[in-house]
This record gives C-alpha cells, sequence and structure tokens, in this order.
C-alpha cells in the first residue's frame, strides 16, 4: 500500500525564491545592518555570510488578537501548593501565563535574526559600491581554476579520443584474448607435423587436428580488432589557479580632520580593492600605515579606530612604504599594490616630497596606485602634484569622492585589465 | 520470542524501509485501522526546509513570508536550537509524508508508524476532514494555485500580489465556514468555472453598486439599507464576492487563500487529538514489533528517548513551559480510555459507565472519529489524567487585585477543570469574534465590523495594523466597533 520515493535528487532550494523575495521586500533595513557588519568587520574577512538582525516588528504578519485585560481563565499542568480559592498576586508582565496563545516563532522576540550567504552578503555590498555587472561577477566568483591534464578515462567526449592510448589497449586486448587459442593451437600445430612426420599417419587424428586447428583460426580470427572497450579519452580536471602572491599597503591620513564618515569610506575602498585581490592571487598580506605628522605601520584596529590628532605630512606615509617595500616585499617575488586615501590636507612644502617619492621609488615597483581624495571640494597641493604623477604613469588612478559609489571609478581601469 | 529482528545497525536502505512498512502495516490493519495510500518521500535536511516554510505543502504559490520562515527555520537548525521535527504529513490522498535521510533506521520507523498510519488513520476517519477537506483534490489545487498566482505576478507585478496576499493571509483565519459545508474542490471544475466566475462575479458587484433607476424606489431602498441582511463571519468571502473596487482577478487570489484556509482549518481544530492519536499509535505499533521480536533492544531504546521527549509536559512554572503539551496530553487521554477499558477502577466506572471495560479498539476508534479538540476533552478527560497531569484553573480577571485558583486536581474540581480545558481548545474563544456587520450602501460605502465581546476581552495592539489590511480590501472606510453582551459599542477603531 505505501509507495517510496527518492526526492533527494530533486532540485534543493524550493525556498530560493521565496528566500529572495523577503531579502528584496526588507532591502533597506538588511542593508543597514550590512552596513554595521562592515563596519565592525576587518577588511580581510569580507568573504564570508553574516548574520542580520533587523527589527521583528517590521516584518511581523499581524492577525486579530486578545489583547490584555478582561476575564480569562486557564488551565496549567504541575500544580503544587495551590487549593481552590487560593489567591495569588499577579506575576510580573501580567495574564495568568500565555496558556493559550499560539506563539509565532520569530514573533515575540525584538530582533528577528538569520544568516545571509556569502553571496547575498557581497551583493549588497556592492550594491553601494555601484560596481558594474561585470566587475561583480567576477568579484563573487570563487577562487578561478584552470582546467589541467589528468591522465585518461574509460569513457568522455570524441573530441578527447585519444588514438595512440586507445591502439594500445585493443592490441593488449587482442593479445590477451588470443593467447590460450593461440597456445592450443600451436601445440596442436606440433603434433599435427609430428604425425605427417611419421611413417604412418592416423588419417582420422589428421582429420580431427585439421578441423581443431582451423576452428582455433576462427576464433583467433574472431576477436576484434577495436572494441569500444579499448578507447581512451584524455581527461582534465579543474585545479586551482596556481597561487601567486600580492601585498596590499593601506595608506591613511588620521589627522583630526578624518572623521568617522570620511573613515569609513576609506574602509570601503581598502576593502574593494582587498576583495579584488582576493579574485586573483592565491596570498595576500596587508600592509596598514597610518600617518598625520609621522608615519607607522599598525594593525588593522589601531588603523581604522584609534583617534590621532595633529598636522598632516603626507610623505612620511610614502617614505615607510617605500621602506617596507625594501625590507620585505622584493617586487621580483610579490605584485605590490598600494591604496591611499585622505581628505587631501598636507603640509604645502610637503606635497613635493610626495611626488619625488611616488616618482622614483613608488610607482617603478607597484602594479597599481590608487589615491581617493574624500569629501574635499577645493583640491590642494597634494592633489595637483597626484595628477601630475598620474600623466606619468597610467597604473597611478586618482578619484575625488563624495559617497561609496564614487570609488569603484578608482579601479576601473584596474578591473577592466583583469576581466577582459 | 524466537524471530529475527529486521535489522540491527542504525543504517536504513530502501529495502529495510519497505520491511519495516510492510510489518507497521500489517500490524496496524491488524489493530483495524483505516488508511489512504502512502507515498513516503525520502528527503534531504534542506528540503525538509523547504517544506516546512510553505506549511509543509509539497506545492505553494511563492510569497516572501514563506522566506522569512525558511530563513528562521533554517538559522534555528543550524545553530542546533531545534531538530528538525521528524513528521511533516499531508492529508491528501495518497497520503505524503516525509522521511530524512539523516534519521537513523529507528527514527524512520518511528515516522512511518506516526504519520503514515496515525495521522494518516485520523484524516481518513475524523468528521471534521472528511466534511471540511477533500483529500483527493488538494494537491492539484496547490498546482492550479501557484500556477494562477504566479501568472497574476507576471500580469500586474509581483508587488500587487504580494500586498493582496499579505492582506490575505492577515484575514486567513477569517476566511472560514464554520458550518456551512463548502463544495468539494475539484481542479478541472474550478478551472473551468474560474472564467465563468470572472465575469459573473463582476456583474454581481456592479448590481450592487451600479443599480440606476430601480423600479421600485421605496424596496430597493430597504433591500440595501441593511446589507449584509445577516451577519457574515467569512470576512474573505464576504470581500470575494462585494468588495466594490476589486478586480476579477484579485477576487480569484482572495478564494484561493480562502481555500487553503478552509482545508487547514480542521487541523486547527484537532490539535491534541491528532497529534495524541498518532503518538498512541506509534507507540502501541512499535512496542507490538517488539513483542513480536522484530526490533531489537538497541532500537528499543532510542525510540523510547524520542518518545519520552515528545511527551513530556514540563510543569506551568517551568522556564521550559509553553502551554500545554498538545502531545502529551492526547497521548495521555488515548492511553488512558485504552487504560479504562482494559484495568477499569471504580472510579473510572463511576465517570464513564460505558467506557470502563469496554472493548478498547472500537470505543478509541469512535472517539478518533466524532470529536474535535473541545468536544474529545469534554467527553474523556478523566480525573486520572487530571491528577497525572496536576491540572489547575487560574482565573485572571482584571477587575479584581488579584489572580485567583478556581478548580484543581481533587473531587471538587474535576469537572470544572475538565470544563474550562475543553473551553480553551475552543478556537472560537482563542479568537476575537469579528463579523462583517453592515455597509453604508447609500453614502460612503464605509464597512462597519463588529468585535462581539468574549469575557470582556479586548482587541490586541495588532488591530490598527489589522485595520489597513481590511481597508485594503475592502478598498473604502473601514470601521470596528467592539460590542459588550449588551451590544453597546465600547471602542471603535477606524481606518479611512
Amino acid at each position: 500500500m505505501s509507495q517510496f520515493i527518492d526526492r533527494r535528487l530533486n532540485p534543493k532550494n524550493k525556498s530560493a525564491v521565496n528566500r529572495q523575495r523577503f531579502l528584496q521586500r526588507f532591502r533597506g533595513q538588511i542593508k543597514k545592518a550590512v552596513a554595521d557588519a562592515v563596519a565592525k568587520r576587518s577588511v580581510t574577512d569580507i568573504d564570508r555570510g553574516e548574520n542580520i538582525q533587523i527589527p521583528a516588528k517590521d516584518i511581523s504578519e499581524p492577525v486579530f488578537r486578545h489583547g490584555k485585560g478582561g476575564r480569562r481563565e486557564v488551565v496549567q499542568p504541575g500544580n503544587k501548593e495551590f487549593v481552590s480559592g487560593d489567591k495569588v498576586p499577579r506575576p510580573e508582565g501580567g495574564g495568568g501565563g500565555g496558556g493559550n496563545q499560539a506563539s509565532n516563532t520569530g514573533e515575540g522576540m525584538d530582533e528577528f535574526v538569520f544568516e545571509l550567504s556569502r553571496d547575498e552578503f557581497l551583493d549588497f555590498i556592492f550594491e553601494d559600491l555601484e560596481l558594474p555587472h561585470l566587475v561583480k561577477r567576477q568579484l563573487a566568483r570563487e577562487a578561478a581554476f584552470k582546467s589541467q591534464r589528468a591522465g585518461f578515462t574509460a569513457d568522455g567526449s570524441p573530441s578527447n579520443l585519444h588514438v595512440v592510448r586507445s591502439m594500445r589497449e585493443a592490441l593488449a586486448r587482442r593479445m590477451a584474448l588470443r593467447a590460450p587459442s593461440k597456445d592450443a593451437k600451436r601445440e596442436l600445430e606440433e603434433e599435427l607435423e609430428a604425425l605427417l612426420a611419421s611413417d604412418n599417419p592416423d588419417e582420422t587424428r589428421i582429420q580431427a587436428l585439421r578441423e581443431e586447428i582451423e576452428r582455433l583460426a576462427k576464433k583467433i580470427e574472431a576477436v576484434p580488432f577495436i572494441d569500444t572497450f579499448d578507447l581512451r579519452f584524455r581527461n582534465r580536471v579543474q585545479v586551482p589557479k596556481p597561487s601567486t602572491q600580492a601585498v596590499m599597503f593601506c595608506l591613511m591620513d588620521v589627522s583630526g580632520s578624518m572623521d568617522e564618515t570620511k573613515k569609513s569610506l576609506a574602509k570601503r575602498f581598502f576593502l574593494l580593492l582587498y576583495l579584488f585581490l582576493s579574485r586573483n592571487y592565491e596570498k595576500i598580506e596587508v600592509v596598514f600605515i597610518r600617518h598625520h605628522t609621522i608615519a607607522m605601520e599598525v594593525n588593522e584596529q589601531d588603523f581604522f579606530y584609534s583617534r590621532e590628532t595633529g598636522g598632516t605630512v603626507v610623505s612620511s606615509a610614502l617614505e615607510l612604504m617605500g621602506q617596507v617595500i625594501r625590507e620585505r616585499y622584493p617586487s621580483a617575488d610579490w605584485n605590490i599594490y598600494g591604496a591611499q586615501a585622505s581628505d587631501g590636507d598636507n603640509w604645502p612644502e610637503d606635497s613635493s616630497n610626495c611626488y619625488d617619492l611616488l616618482m622614483d621609488t613608488i610607482m617603478p615597483s607597484v602594479q597599481y596606485y590608487a589615491y581617493i581624495e574624500i569629501n574635499n571640494h577645493e583640491p590642494h597641493s597634494l592633489w595637483m602634484e597626484y595628477e601630475k604623477v598620474a600623466e606619468h604613469w597610467p597604473n597611478f588612478a586618482l578619484q575625488p569622492i563624495y559617497g561609496a559609489g564614487d570609488i569603484y571609478p578608482v579601479f576601473r581601469e584596474l578591473f577592466k585589465k583583469q576581466t577582459a | 520470542m524466537s524471530r529475527q529482528p529486521l535489522s540491527e545497525g542504525s543504517e536504513w536502505t530502501f529495502e529495510l524501509l519497505k520491511t519495516y512498512d510492510a510489518e507497521i502495516g500489517r500490524i496496524a490493519a491488524g489493530y483495524g485501522l483505516d488508511t489512504y495510500p502512502n507515498q513516503i518521500e525520502v528527503i534531504t535536511s534542506e528540503q525538509m526546509m523547504d517544506c516546512y516554510s510553505s506549511t509543509g505543502m509539497p506545492v505553494f504559490y511563492p510569497h516572501w513570508s514563506f522566506g522569512k520562515q525558511f530563513l528562521s527555520v533554517e538559522k534555528s537548525y543550524r545553530r542546533g536550537y531545534m531538530g528538525l521535527a521528524y513528521e511533516l504529513v499531508i492529508n491528501s490522498n495518497p497520503c505524503i509524508a516525509y522521511l530524512m535521510e539523516e534519521n537513523s533506521m529507528t527514527m524512520q520507523a518511528l515516522v512511518i508508524a506516526h504519520a503514515c498510519y496515525g495521522h494518516n488513520s485520523f484524516f481518513k476517519g475524523n468528521y471534521l476532514f472528511k466534511t471540511w477537506t477533500s483529500a483527493d483534490a488538494i494537491v492539484d489545487y496547490l498546482v492550479f494555485s501557484r500556477h494562477y498566482i504566479t501568472e497574476c505576478e507576471e500580469r500586474h507585478g509581483v508587488e500587487a500580489v504580494e500586498d493582496l496576499l499579505d492582506s490575505c493571509h492577515a484575514l486567513m483565519n477569517y476566511g472560514v465556514d464554520r458550518y456551512r459545508r463548502p463544495p468539494p474542490l475539484s481542479m478541472a471544475e474550478e478551472q473551468h468555472r474560474q472564467k465563468e466566475r470572472e465575469e459573473y462575479l463582476q456583474s454581481q458587484v456592479n448590481d450592487l453598486w451600479l443599480r440606476t433607476v430601480p423600479r421600485k424606489e421605496k424596496q430597493a431602498v430597504e433591500a440595501v439599507q441593511n446589507f449584509p441582511p445577516e451577519p457574515e463571519e467569512n470576512l474573505l468571502y464576504f470581500f470575494e464576492k462585494n468588495a466594490p473596487l476589486l478586480e476579477p482577478w484579485q477576487r480569484e487570489v482572495i478564494r484561493i487563500v480562502r481555500k487553503i484556509a478552509q482545508y487547514l482549518y480542521p487541523q486547527r481544530q484537532t490539535k491534541v487529538m491528532n497529534e495524541g492519536w498518532a503518538t498512541f499509535w506509534h507507540y502501541t505499533l512499535l512496542n507490538r514489533m517488539y513483542e513480536e521480536g522484530l526490533v531489537t533492544d538497541g532500537f528499543m531504546l532510542e525510540f523510547l528517548q524520542s518518545h519520552t521527549n515528545v511527551v513530556y509536559q514540563p510543569p506551568y512554572n517551568s522556564k521550559h513551559y509553553s502551554g500545554i503539551n498538545p502531545y502529551a496530553l492526547g497521548f495521555a487521554m488515548m492511553s488512558d480510555i485504552r487504560r479504562m477499558c482494559e484495568n477499569p477502577t471504580d472510579e473510572d466506572k463511576y465517570w464513564f459507565p460505558e467506557i470502563a471495560g469496554s472493548d478498547w479498539i472500537k470505543t478509541l476508534d469512535f472517539a478518533m472519529r466524532n470529536f474535535k479538540d473541545e468536544s474529545f476533552i469534554a467527553q474523556y478527560l478523566s480525573p486520572q489524567v487530571i491528577r497525572d497531569f496536576k491540572l489547575f484553573s487560574v482565573l485572571d480577571d482584571d477587575t479584581r487585585p488579584e489572580l485567583e485558583i478556581t478548580g484543581i486536581h481533587d473531587e471538587a474540581g474535576y469537572r470544572y477543570v475538565r470544563h474550562t480545558l475543553s473551553e480553551q481548545n475552543n478556537i472560537g474563544n482563542q479568537e476575537p469574534s469579528i463579523q462583517v456587520y453592515r455597509v453604508d450602501t447609500r453614502g460612503d460605502r464605509s464597512l462597519t465590523l463588529r468585535h462581539y465581546q468574549h469575557d470582556r476581552r479586548p482587541l490586541g495592539e495588532t488591530t490598527p495594523e489589522m485595520m489597513k489590511h481590511v481597508r485594503r480590501l475592502w478598498g473604502f472606510k473601514v470601521r470596528l466597533e467592539t460590542v459588550d453582551k449588551t451590544g453597546r459599542v465600547m471602542r471603535s477603531y477606524e481606518c479611512d
């Protein structure tokens, strides 16, 4: 009477559509939650999903309900001390326990918590950055693979047929299949020769031997020259791209004028570069250099969150970057990328130093250098000098930005080169 | 018993599933369980979550709220807050049940006994399901409704359809006929009549509103003055038939939600019975297998551990307490009926003269067929079970400073506690009673709903939000009046 069906191979994710609907509907709230998550995360740790919380009341599905008040009588289990007629003070929160209120999952808690997958999470980030589709696709891709030869298989597409291999297999098979018959035939032939050479040959035996030899010869002949069993195909497997290494320098001005908004914009800028690099290199190191009048190499936490005040000498950071490259990252072994964010303030006499440093030491050794100037409506000396650098070096990009959407154009060249 | 157990290990295979199913089916038939044929589907936990998110249905129309459901199930499951319940079964013919591939052989056998023979026979035998649902047609109808709603989305945009569905879902509990027998569902007929219905409905509505020059002015006025002539409890039905501005496709969508609500309605009224019945039978069937030597001691240990978890009832002051566990109460009551039949005490003979000492299989079968939770409890809750659960009733009256214990598990309290628990399981008391009261057909077309108060209980904080949904469906101003027993309006809400 019962029928069993194995549904395990059916397409999963019947709910994918509904999931997308949900994300679409609460885009606003989720985006905010993603932005908060980005602020909390490290630049190098952007490539995974995230727990998202949104206020439960925003997504509740109301039904008509009774509220508090009136007269309610509820039966409860587990009485230990009460007898009829007892009076009991009202517990906190009123009501004699929610005995008959069906609680909806997810309702009744203040926050609705759920998990965004890595792809969904990146999607929300990219949306902010207004990335073109092609680039989104490239960034959301998992690590690249290249296909590599991996011996031979017994089945495959005709275009991968390996003729020599197949013929060799056929030969081996023919030898193996014919061997027993050949041995038998040879023995019989020897016997026949002996008989024929003898004085009074036994005619019936000779006849029998001849027939048997004939039969064996046919059998040998019947082994096919080639059989589907012999075919061998070239096999290819996907292996991760051989990895190369890259180092990314993040330079940021942390003088008093860089406030939280500017820093969070800068963070997105570094983040995007990191994502891009992680798609193209197996191993990435990140060096954080912050500066006001002096530059220091710091960890990410200090880079983004510790407060400093003081003037601004940009060249100190470039100087330090050059020094780190010389000491630890010889450009023969490393792909070096530089990303610098600042609000454009600098000692006027220092800007020409920056020009010299870039031109002489840094630009010759880096793959790409990107500079963004945040919320600065009047370019100063630094911007002028950097513009001159850009004229000389096609791999130098600079861009004034006022919102997350302006960050991508800095990388346009870089992405174009890679996706082409 | 010298018979060989069916299997020793915890691994299951399709052959083993068939073997176990055959044995369980044989024993169930021996007890006279009458079931639909089973369609047992093996699925992954991922697919189980999918099923969960759309009220367990194999097909369902798309809606964001199912996505929300999925995310929340997935979260708790990944975190280990909940194991996926191992039983999901659909009231259809054949009866569809799901087995999760991660489960051990013991759990699979438990689910087969519980869902494929327990729930299945309940669906087939209980009068509510027989009267209100069409097990033969439901899957086809769901396919039709998904197709129709997807088509609407293509024609009118996802947002328009989702908004409408939001409002329908909000009023889903007010989309059921409680007394009228709905016509049985039939896929072919639905599609055949759909076209006609669209045109017909539109003409009906127009008739109501666009009366040009009535032949007999006076009579016409009186006819429409009191519209609807009787208060209408099925709000969705009322909107489908009478909301003036709805497009035909919108009426059809309301109808779909209404039909599904109607189909699910009996399940909401028989939680205790249905789960109690299924739990009682899985317990009985698997124990019988053990007696016959078909399963090992290890099997029984694993099964009993799971079973005890399911039928555990935390006391009211425990932090795990969230009301009375329908599995626990239902199982206790079903087992108690069998106990009264086989080993009646003097108390049983006094309280249940017809049951004490009768044939337990017949008595239990009769109970399963002819009751719903409230009447089942009123009829069968024995002093023994009240004592076992230590049930007591608490009165919370907002005119008094303190709570009062009105009855406990003693001679004086049995009847009172039983009556109170029965009332508590009456859906009519759990949900506010709200009906369409009047439509101002001559003036601004506004609609008035009435909330008939029960025990002076007010409406909850969701009401203003709900008014927006009612407003969306009706299309004009809506009003909701809370009236007390004497018909005095206590409070009113409006949404323009």
